[in-house]
């Protein structure tokens, strides 16, 4: 018996024509918050798909519960809850008959699971005759969710439970798969957005279907190991190409209203750089060392590589 | 079980939230029938009619009388030899030749009962079994009101012959032939849509992660659709005995029976058609061209496969309402049992076993 619930091996997944997957391992033990974090395309979709069993992995081994994902397939699929990243549920039937009817396909009932989803449930219970298909993004999710964990599942599955929802939903998500965790239960999740990987446990941060680095959130930030300042003026535009021509600094990406700068080897004199870019036009200029985020190392990783 | 009940019963859900969906499932069926039944049966007026009397007597210038002044038919012209009628037909105005038999009045009253022939032209399959019942409607009231009443106990029996279309080939051909356009519709094209929404919608993924195993579900989709075509089929079946006068000759159980079996057959095409399509799109093209129009052009509901040329004629042979069509022309018209349509009703059965056993094996368990 292995200590994880996930084990992934040399994973390869390709289309026809397309790489996804090239290559990526990571396990996963009982009851860790496990984030997938990477953009679009990157691969987050194919793997969580074969670990859900629906698609073969090209090569590679996959193993769930101890299970291998190909040939354990029906075993496996008792024991998650995959929430895919569309919103799948019957949008012609009612909060609760969607959750009764997936209910009663994994041979359970709500009563049974009740106390599991029952903080989830709560909250959408009010609306439990409206049709899906007429719920907000936010209270599909959290009804997507609710059905995903009506059987009480080991694994549960997210494919960007969070993409398209608004902010203060996103927050609410994050906060019930953190009571899930605690209940014992071992989430993967995938997201596009960096901001979300400080709630995992650990993330593996995914670009071209490879993993380029898998730790602790806080590990992978200690990790950049370089300075990080952040800058401003009246014209961004002009302050991106004004900065890209210099000899000294290495990388220019824009964050918000911010540019996030590093540099070669030397340190950054702020008062000279000040007015080293107001001599080129630019006023309220701003230029402050920060702490970088996991979307700086992303950044900086995706550079590397 | 339990697990199957609940996927049935999320099935019959999603009909009936749908009124579109119940829309084609009863609508059609009515509105189908009734088209193409009043579009055969017309009322007819003025028809061109000859009279060839070989008896001239009180009885049958009484009866003459009774048909031309029925405001359904015109006497054009009378007839003086057989050979005549041929003529008159062929000039094309006369559409039915009555034909009295030599003596009439004095063998209806000798022997009780006379002979009258009526004779149609049946190239015009539909008009002549009209014309020709409507005589037969004229000359039963006659010897009802005026002989019966009158303390007669005469007998007139007409006898009708068709010219040139015996078999009559065309005339209820509507109601077998509706009853399998419908059924092949109704249970292929729907099944094959619902089991692509799911893939469309998504839904399919989270089906396919869930314990459901493929067998459950698709019999779980088939089940509700089974229930509305047999609805459907009876319906059919009722509007055209009491709307059209269709007659049921044979065993109802029967007749239910075989549509049963046609339902179950079309619903396991419908399966295999969703197993090839990911859109609700895309299977309702291949159930409308792949099934409606061959169903409506090469399965004889319209045009007569004898008529076909030879390449077609071979097509029409692996048209699974071909074989239905036979089977309930001949249970309804002819009073058939399993003992004449056995052939038929195995080539149906049959092909639900190919349809299902290859639908069943391309149902994937996954996404690819």
């Amino acid at each position: 018996m292995s200590e994880f619930v996930v084990e992934v091996k040399d994973l390869k997944k390709s289309y026809e024509k397309v790489e996804a997957v090239k290559g990526v391992s990571f396990s996963v033990p009982k009851g860790e918050l496990f984030g997938l974090i990477g953009p679009d395309g990157a691969g987050k979709t194919s793997i969580f798909r074969i670990l859900t069993t629906l698609i073969f992995p090209t090569e590679g081994k996959v193993m769930l519960l101890n299970t291998d994902a190909v040939t354990g397939y029906r075993k496996i699929r008792n024991n998650i809850g995959y929430m895919p990243q569309r919103f799948s549920l019957y949008q012609d039937l009612s909060v609760e008959e969607n959750l009764a009817f997936f209910a009663r396909i994994f041979g359970t009932t709500i009563e049974e699971n009740y106390n599991l989803i029952k903080d989830i449930y709560i909250q959408i219970e009010p609306f439990k005759d409206r049709l899906a298909g007429k719920l907000s993004g936010g209270m599909k999710q959290k009804l997507a969710l609710c059905c995903a964990l009506i059987h009480s599942p080991d694994i549960l599955i997210l494919d960007e439970p969070t993409t398209g929802v608004d902010a203060v939903s996103r927050k609410e998500f994050w906060e019930m798969l953190i009571r899930l965790k605690e209940k014992g239960i071992t989430i993967l999740v995938s997201t596009p957005y960096m901001d979300e990987a400080n709630l995992c446990d650990r993330v593996a941060l995914i670009q071209n279907g490879e993993i380029m680095a898998i730790d602790k959130p806080e590990k992978v930030i200690s990790s950049f190991g370089r300075k990080l300042w952040a800058v401003k003026s009246n014209s961004i535009y002009q302050l991106i190409k004004d900065l890209r021509a210099f000899e000294f600094i290495d990388t220019v990406f824009p964050f918000g209203e911010y540019l996030h700068i590093t540099t070669k080897d030397k340190d950054l004199d702020i008062l000279e750089m000040k007015s080293v870019l107001s001599k080129k036009n630019h006023s309220d200029i701003e230029i402050k060392e920060i702490e970088a985020n996991i979307e700086d190392c992303f950044m900086n990783l995706m550079n590397v590589n | 079980m339990n697990r199957f009940i609940g996927f049935v019963k999320k099935e019959f859900l999603h009909i009936f939230r749908d009124y579109r969906t119940m829309l084609i499932l009863f609508g059609m069926p009515i509105a189908q029938i009734l088209i193409f039944g009043y579009v055969v049966s017309n009322e007819i007026t003025d028809v061109n009619i000859g009279v060839y009397d070989k008896s001239k007597d009180n009885v049958t210038h009484e009866i003459t009388n009774k048909i031309t002044s029925s405001g359904f038919f015109i006497l054009h012209e009378n007839l003086n030899s057989d050979k005549e009628i041929e003529e008159a037909f062929k000039r094309g105005i006369v559409r039915e030749v009555i034909v009295f038999e030599d003596n009439f009045a004095e063998k209806l009253e000798r022997e009780g009962t006379a002979g009258i022939q009526i004779i149609a032209d049946a190239s015009d399959a539909n008009t002549a079994n009209i014309v020709s019942n409507y005589t037969k409607a004229i000359i039963n009231s006659y010897v009802k009101n005026e002989l019966f009443a009158k303390g007669f106990p005469y007998e007139i029996v007409p006898e009708v012959r068709m010219l040139y279309n015996n078999s009559l080939k065309g005339v209820y051909m509507f109601v077998p032939g509706t009853m399998a356009l419908i059924l092949m519709l109704v249970s292929a094209m729907m099944t094959s849509i619902s089991i692509a929404r799911e893939k469309e919608m998504g839904t399919m993924e989270v089906l396919l992660v869930s314990p459901l195993k493929p067998l459950p579900i698709v019999i779980g989709k088939v089940i509700p659709y089974m229930v509305l075509s047999f609805i459907n089929a009876v319906v059919i079946i009722a509007l055209s005995y009491f709307v059209f006068d269709m007659p049921i000759m044979g065993n109802l159980a029967f007749l239910l029976l075989e549509t049963l079996l046609f339902i179950f057959m079309a619903l396991s095409m419908g399966i295999l058609i969703s197993t090839v399509s990911n859109s609700q799109m895309v299977a309702m093209f291949i159930s409308m061209f792949a099934l409606m129009l061959p169903t409506m052009l090469l399965s004889g509901f319209i045009f007569p496969i004898a008529n076909m040329p030879k390449i077609l004629q071979w097509l029409s042979t692996i048209m699974p309402a071909k074989y239905f069509i036979i089977i309930v022309k001949n249970i309804m018209i002819k009073g058939s049992g399993i003992g004449i349509v056995w052939k038929e009703t195995l080539i149906i059965a049959g092909m639900t076993l190919f349809f299902l056993v290859m639908s069943i094996k391309k149902f994937k368990v996954r996404l690819e």
